[in-house]
């Protein structure tokens, strides 16, 4: 099987020649049609008719305790009620996505909404008026459910995407003998996914197989949790999830109401479905972790960094060692001869942390670039300038070369589109009535990762090709940008491509996360597609470099024979593999892109409203500009919710997720989000992967919500350090006369 | 969900006949189904009023004449209400969203339930939802919760934004009983305060049918609705404020002032009011007439900042109404 190690940048590829011409167009999604005819459905659409049953799961009514009794009588007697599953064993949340398998209660209660027990009944409204009848009875116990109060007992968590510690030179005293020094605490509260697509699992057995059509976003380890959360062979298992509602890694584990589909299809011999309700959703999946950062600068007056400090706080629930990696650009993004990054983990009893869309850069970008723009305004910079003057020519922290990097490139374009140089410095310059309007920008990095990841590509004798992996698409293109690949590469239109994703049959690939997906999948067709090619230009007798594929002809020299003469009623097929190697090791790679963003400000009632928001991003090659752009938008009005609205409310009293819901749990609607600009630099990294593109997915959130407070600040002269910022906090600083000159 | 019974009225006398024992209106359904899958309402019977003919919008002598059924967007929509009442207009665009303001009704609105979250969640102490329980709200996190009006038993605001222009525009509510008598209920009168009983919100009988609104002439064409929320867009008012007023010769001649997001039932405090009429308008006035309404504001923590938002948000309204000398 061709594999393909990315040890070294490759030379010119068909992707640059671009034959066919598919590469980077803004090409409509391919299952755009179904989407929005309904004929793309969710999980839970799937397996009509008789003899399904329909499961309901019953949460814990506290945080923390002993379950003495649950009393499933009345549940059993309601018409209807099949059976109620109950028991140490059953799953409490989602799996850690790294983790073998979800946790399991063993009698206990973690968490406040811990799955308890599971109602199935012959329709779905049956099962649910039984789980309303099922009563726990527990022994509670006082937890912790505040992550300030725990914070003097957080530990040092083991390494996970990053050491917890990142150290060079010496902080302290560099920063004690800075000539200006920033040093502020900064604060984000727990976040949920809120995907469109509530969790919900099919399950299914046919003998010893299980099929299990659900939403999820790693199709090879799901199988694998699944599995072992059901003691069997990972080959008894079969996922399907070719459609998804959006993950934003709410669906990186398996689900709990996939455990408890297949497990009590099992035992009662029916398929079984089981949605989470909304409610769930917030409560027994997974949550983003609340922080708290300190972050400190030194500087020299003229502005250069000296010392650079980012020390941080986060929570997650006893036994799971998950932390976020807030410090993951500090670590990179400025110079510095002295730096001190570190990771603090204290345990609650709340519902578990896990990854959530950029985790670590989505909020700790959040506190480094306020920090920024503070320091710039100590030192009479402009933020530009403060960061220009901080740009390493190496990774700062090990001297490594970077791969490829344009964040000066993309400041520079984002202020002169945005007219940065009209921003006045000074707080509260500029009034439309009531409105206080600002203007702040902030830079954004992520760090690209690799995965491994393949593919089967087939040329079938009629001239078409079909790509098969299990990579998902979660709402991010992944079905077009894998057929734009293959047509790319085998010359082929895109109608003569069909892609098949999301089944656990097909060859695995990385799946979707931590924006290594397109680059990662898309490298795997890349290397079957070229495994094809050497194939056809045998048959062509030439070599393979002199061969191009163009509308379903190739051509050599002067020949040029249809695929389909050439296939000669043959199929051919080949599986490439991509895997990760020394390239991502001996450099730094990242994506970059700079936010600029424009906001209203009552003085009045301080609430803040987004009037325009550009960014200019850098990620390497861009396979399609219409779904990376689609990317980078979602990314930003993710930054708008951060800044603005989001925040799971933990009662500090008993640990409950207060604002389950969508009417109270504030993502950003329409109104909110208003014109939104976004700039693609297109370039290439070829260090990066075969693709030479770099993670896109979540670089336009990173950073996105500083550019955001930054504005609030140059607008009225409020600065939020405690996220969101939300109109009661802008107005306790607006009320006392914050800002006013 | 509990199993209920349904019936389709076929005649409003039918319908409150209906509703006596057990049973439930059912209009748009946008709050009463999201209740009832997490069993906070639990009717054995649902009377769909929704097929019934009282959709229509007509004139009176002096106002309009709004069927129950009106939908909130046709409501907003109509073009006697834009010119003159437009203060409901932009309070009812103001909420929720088109959606479901396209399913919603004139009554169902007024008889919203609370947004608060304890009461949304089953398994906290909840006096509104489980008499006697307690109120988690109280000492827990109430910033969306009232600082008027509340009681020891309950802090929850009434989310209606319609229901706080109609108050300022002293709309009355008319109802049929299940013995066939009728009754007009001035808004001011329709929701009770939690006192002991926070679940007893209003002062319908039980059976008893909102069959139509009634809008007396404006006392003036000066309205504002101002709503003052946590997003653009589909988000309760944390505070919202109703005005109608008319000025003559430079004072204020007539002011009718009405609050959301304050108090467990629509707000109106007249003695504001009178404190303004006569008057020049100023920002000293405006300070003062805050201070009245405020007197005996209490925050609960979380929600002490709606006292400060309530008093600039009043200010900047009354600023609104009064400028200019048309
Ligand atoms: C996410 C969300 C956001 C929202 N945001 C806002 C907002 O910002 N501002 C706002 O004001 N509202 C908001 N709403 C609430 C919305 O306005 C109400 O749900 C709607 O007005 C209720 O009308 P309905 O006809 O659907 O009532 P139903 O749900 O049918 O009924 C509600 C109640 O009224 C009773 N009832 C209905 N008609 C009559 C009658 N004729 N006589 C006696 N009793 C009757 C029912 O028995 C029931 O108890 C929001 C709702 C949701 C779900
Ligand atoms: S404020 Fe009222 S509705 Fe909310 S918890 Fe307390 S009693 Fe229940």
């Amino acid at each position: 099987m061709p594999t393909h190690v990315m040890n070294e940048a490759l030379g010119e590829t068909r992707l640059d020649k671009g034959a066919q011409g598919l590469i980077g167009k803004p090409l409509d999604r391919y299952e755009g049609r179904l989407k929005v005819t309904g004929k793309a459905p969710y999980a839970y659409e799937t397996r009509h008719g008789e003899g399904v049953a329909y499961g309901v799961v019953v949460t814990a009514p506290v945080a923390k305790g002993k379950v003495v009794s649950i009393d499933t009588l009345k549940a059993f007697s309601s018409p209807g009620v099949i059976h109620v599953l109950t028991g140490d064993n059953l799953p409490t949340n989602s799996a850690q996505p790294s983790g073998d398998k979800p946790a399991i209660g063993g009698g206990q209660i973690h968490f406040y909404g811990q799955v308890l027990a599971l109602v199935v009944a012959d329709s779905f409204e049956a099962a649910r008026h039984g789980a309303s009848l099922v009563t726990v009875e527990c022994e509670t116990r006082e937890g912790r459910y505040d992550l300030d109060a725990e914070r003097p007992n957080a530990k040092v968590p083991p390494p996970g995407n990053m050491p917890p510690d990142t150290a060079r030179g010496d902080f302290e005293r560099a920063f004690a003998e800075a000539e200006v020094k920033l040093d502020e605490t900064y604060r984000t509260p727990s976040q949920s996914h809120s995907a469109m697509e509530p969790h919900a699992a099919v399950a299914e057995w046919q003998g010893g197989q299980l099929t299990v059509h659900t939403s999820c976003q790693l199709v090879g380890d799901n199988t694998r949790q699944l599995a072992a959360a059901l003691g069997i062979k990972p080959d008894k298992v079969r996922i399907l999830t070719p459609y998804i509602g959006g993950g934003f890694g709410g669906k990186l584990g398996i689900g709990p109401e996939a455990v408890l589909a297949a497990m009590v299809a099992k035992e009662i011999g029916r398929p079984v479905k089981v949605a989470l309700t909304r409610q769930q959703v917030y409560q027994v999946t997974s949550r983003r972790t609340d922080t708290i950062q300190r972050v400190r600068i030194g500087a020299t007056r003229d502005g250069r960094i000296t010392a650079i400090g980012h020390e941080s706080w986060c929570s997650n629930m006893a036994g799971d060692d998950y932390f976020e990696p807030i410090g993951l650009s500090t670590v990179f993004l400025y110079a510095g001869e002295n730096r001190l990054i570190t990771h603090r983990l204290a345990e609650l009893d709340v519902l578990m942390a896990s990854a959530m869309r950029a985790p670590g850069e989505a909020v700790g970008m959040l506190a480094l670039e306020n920090a920024m723009d503070e320091m710039a305004e100590k030192l009479g910079l402009d933020p530009i300038e403060f960061r220009k003057r901080n740009e390493p020519d190496r990774n700062p922290e090990d001297d490594k070369p970077f791969s490829s990097r344009h964040l000066i490139e993309c400041m520079e374009e984002g202020a002169r589109r945005f007219g940065w140089s009209e921003r006045e410095a000074r707080p509260r310059a500029r009034q439309e009535g009531d409105w206080l309007i600002g203007i702040g920008m902030a830079a954004a990095s992520r760090k690209n990762l690799l995965a491994q990841s393949s593919a089967e590509v087939r040329l079938e004798p009629d001239g078409r090709a079909i790509v098969l992996t299990d990579m998902t698409d979660i709402g991010t293109g992944s079905y077009t940008i894998l057929a734009q690949t293959a047509g790319e590469m085998l010359g082929l239109p895109m109608d003569r491509i069909t892609v098949l994703l999301g089944d656990s049959a097909l060859p695995e690939s990385s799946g979707s996360g931590g924006s290594f997906g397109a680059a990662s999948a898309g490298s795997s067709v890349y290397i079957a597609c070229e495994a094809l090619i050497e194939r056809l230009a045998r048959k062509m007798d030439c070599a393979a470099e002199d061969l191009t594929l163009k509308d379903g002809t190739a051509v050599a020299g002067n020949r040029q024979v249809p695929l389909v003469e050439l296939l000669a009623g043959e199929a051919l097929s080949a599986e490439g593999t991509l895997q990760p190697g020394n390239a991502t090791k001996d450099h730094h790679q990242a994506s970059y892109g700079a936010h600029f963003c424009e906001v209203a400000v009552n003085a009045v009632t301080g609430e803040t409203r987004v009037r325009r928001m550009l960014s200019v991003c850098e990620a390497g090659r861009i396979l399609n500009a219409k779904t990376a752009r689609s990317q980078c938008l979602g990314g930003m009005i993710f930054g708008i919710g951060t800044a603005l609205t989001e925040e799971l409310v933990i009662d500090d009293r008993n640990g409950l997720l207060v604002n389950h819901d969508l009417a109270e749990y504030h993502v950003p609607v329409n109104a909110d989000v208003p014109q939104l600009d976004v700039v693609l630099l297109d370039k290439v990294d070829r260090l990066a992967s075969p693709m030479a593109s770099k993670g896109l997915g979540e670089l336009g959130i990173s950073g996105a919500g500083a550019a955001v407070t930054n504005a609030i600040y140059n607008a009225c002269g409020v600065r939020v350090r405690d996220y969101p910022a939300t109109l009661d906090k802008v107005l306790e600083g607006l009320a006392e006369g914050g800002g006013r000159q | 969900m509990r199993p209920f019974e349904y019936q389709r009225a076929t005649d409003a006398g039918q319908a409150a006949d209906l509703a006596v024992a057990g049973g439930r209106f059912i209009a748009g359904g946008t709050n009463l189904l999201d209740l009832m899958k997490l069993e906070i309402e639990a009717p054995r019977r649902l009377v769909d009023i929704s097929r019934l003919p009282l959709d229509r919008i007509e004139p009176t002598d002096e106002g309009l004449r709004i069927g129950t059924l009106v939908t909130n967007s046709d409501l907003a929509r109509h073009a006697a209400v834009r010119r003159d009442y437009p203060v409901l207009a932009r309070a009812i665009l103001a909420g929720a969203s088109g959606q479901i303001r396209n399913k919603a009704t004139t009554g169902g609105n007024l008889l919203q339930r609370t947004r608060c979250y304890y009461f949304y969640e089953p398994s906290a102490a909840c006096n509104k939802r489980e008499p006697g329980s307690g109120c988690a709200a109280l000492d827990g996190f109430n910033r969306i919760h009232a600082v008027l009006g509340g009681s020891e038993n309950c802090i929850a605001v009434h989310p209606s934004d319609m229901a706080v222009a109609l108050l300022a525009l002293d709309a009355t509510v008319e109802t049929l009983l299940p013995d066939g008598s009728s009754r007009e209920i001035p808004l001011a009168e329709l929701h009770r305060l939690p006192g002991e009983t926070p679940h007893i919100e209003t002062t319908l009988e039980p059976g008893e049918l909102i069959v139509a609104v009634v809008l007396p002439a404006p006392i003036g064409d000066r309205q504002v609705y101002r709503k003052v929320r946590d997003r653009a867009s589909y988000a309760f008012a944390l505070v919202s404020v109703a005005a109608v007023a008319s000025m003559e010769e430079g004072r204020i001649a007539a002011a009718r002032l009405a609050f959301g997001g304050l108090a467990p039932k629509p707000w109106r405090n007249e003695k504001v009011e009178a404190h303004l009429v006569g008057k020049e308008p100023s920002p000293t006035l405006f300070e003062e007439a805050a201070d009245l309404l405020l007197a005996e504001a209490r925050g609960h923590g979380a929600n002490d900042f709606k006292i400060t938002l309530a008093r600039r948000t009043l200010c900047a309204v009354l600023a609104e109404a009064c400028q200019g000398d048309k």
